[in-house]
């Protein structure tokens, strides 16, 4: 379980997130939405221990993220992260891409730790292009290679950071369904997301964030078709 | 093999063997030259890039005194001067630390674009896989930033090589100093500095290529 408690993140003067609660359970699927500048790709930043906070608490399986001593390296094992970016490194092939942590930080054999990313990468449907270097795939497919990368660590959480938006809109719809298939595995996920149709129909609950306060929240019905904050109201009677 | 020497003779192949061995010196002074500094000068671009701005400031600015004075007032001054802090030290040793402290402070601002090369995004993305820095460092940005600046870095040395002919004013009898020495006693400085020149040409050639192969086999 994911629990923040009371968290507040500053950029210097500038005040990010404004006291954010939120548990998240084992197997859920949470989307969040919000107007550019409202702090979701924070929250995740700070889930993951990218970003510090100044104020309150996160605590993954019970596990402070922002405490002292915890070993981060060894938490962000279990928090996959998918950025809108894809972040292939360049200089390996796609298998490499993918096996290249299981080897350096959790230590396997190079044949185990390509036979994990073989088979993450048969996952997301890149199976047949094991050997091409990122350069020769398309953003999907680069971005269902990311999602391959982060699964291969074999975390428990996922943290995707708007996935899809920085693809062409042909490449959408294999991204979306990558992440469907990960929801139907009973992959635990938080998606910052402005994909609407995803939201409402993957997810077990949605987000609204608005200028750093999470304004609202609950089932995709309640959010989509009666939605109690005005801001809520009016930010999805923008987007449609 | 008995030859008379016979000074003011034209060049022979004696003197192909004297300029050989110089070009052998010089050899020896630019690999240890731009090995110490390329070691010193990604040391330095770390600094470079980690500390921001207070570091660019003060290790800049004591960098740029190394690459803005003139080499060959380095050398004469660090060879003059080593001896009143103690250090006695022949013309090879001088001119292998003032070349290496030459190459390290050159080498710093490629190390650093290098180390730039690689965003933060990208960065993040290697981090929020478990990496810890240093792995992140060795796996991801050593890798791409390499080729990112390989060709700058390739430059730097190809320098350091030609750079390491001011070291003859210290007396050091390297290529440069060798072709001097022998044009005063055949008095044939046009052979003597063809060969000299061609030298130092058979000396960069391989390394331009071979740098030229692995850019090409790392753009594919
Ligand atoms: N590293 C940073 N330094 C300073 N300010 C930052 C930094 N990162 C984010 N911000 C600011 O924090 C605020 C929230 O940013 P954030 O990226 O979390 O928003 P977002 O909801 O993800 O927006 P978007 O939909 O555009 O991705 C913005 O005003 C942004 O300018
Ligand atoms: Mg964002």
């Amino acid at each position: 379980m994911i629990e923040i408690r009371d968290i507040h993140k500053y950029f210097g003067s500038l005040q990010v997130l404004k006291g954010i609660d939120l548990n998240v359970e084992k197997g859920e699927v949470l989307s969040v939405i919000g107007a550019s500048g409202s702090g979701k790709s924070t929250l995740l930043y700070c889930i993951n221990g990218l970003e510090k906070i100044q104020q309150g608490s996160i605590r993954v399986d019970d596990v402070d993220v922002h405490a002292k001593g915890t070993d981060i390296n060894q938490l962000r094992q279990n928090l996959g992260m998918v950025f809108q970016q894809w972040n292939s490194f360049p200089h390996l092939t796609t298998i490499e891409n993918v096996a290249l942590s299981p080897r350096i930080v959790k230590k396997k054999s190079r044949a185990e730790a390509r036979d994990i990313a073989a088979a993450q990468l048969k996952h997301v449907g890149l199976g047949d292009k094991l050997d091409v270097y990122p350069s020769a795939l398309s953003g999907g497919q680069q971005q269902r290679l990311a999602i391959a990368r982060a699964l291969a660590m074999e975390p428990e959480y996922m943290l995707f950071d708007e996935a899809t938006s920085a693809l062409d809109p042909e490449l959408v719809g294999e991204v979306l369904d990558t992440m469907r298939l990960l929801a139907e595995e009973g992959m635990t996920m938080i998606c910052v997301t402005h994909e609407m149709g995803f939201a409402r129909d993957v997810s077990d609950r949605v987000a609204f964030f608005h200028e750093g306060i999470m304004e609202e929240i609950g089932p995709p019905k309640q959010i989509f078709g009666d939605a109690i904050s005005a801001h809520t109201q009016k930010f999805l009677a923008n987007v449609r | 093999m008995e030859q008379p020497i016979n000074f003011f003779s034209g060049f022979s192949f004696n003197d192909l063997l004297f300029l050989g061995e110089a070009a052998g010196r010089t050899i020896l002074i630019s690999i240890l030259s731009i090995t110490i500094g390329t070691i010193f000068g990604c040391l330095f671009g770390w600094i470079l890039q980690v500390s921001g701005t207070a570091g660019a400031v003060s290790v800049g600015a004591f960098l740029d005194i190394f690459r803005s004075v003139p080499l060959i007032i380095q050398l004469i001054l660090f060879y003059n001067f080593a001896p009143m802090i103690g250090l006695s030290l022949d013309p090879f040793a001088s001119g292998v630390i003032v070349l290496s402290i030459y190459a390290a402070a050159l080498v710093a601002n490629v190390a650093r674009g290098g180390i730039e090369a690689v965003g933060r995004p990208m960065r993040r993305a290697a981090r929020s896989l478990g990496m810890s820095y240093w792995q992140d460092m060795r796996y991801v940005v050593w890798p791409i930033g390499l080729r990112a600046v390989f060709p700058a870095w390739v430059g730097v040395a190809l320098g350091v090589m030609k750079d390491s002919a001011l070291v003859s004013v210290l007396g050091y009898v390297e290529l440069l100093k060798a072709s001097q020495i022998l044009i005063t006693r055949t008095q044939e400085p046009f052979i003597i500095l063809t060969v000299a020149g061609a030298f130092y040409f058979a000396l960069s050639y391989p390394l331009s290529r071979y740098s030229a192969r692995l850019e090409e086999r790392w753009s594919q």
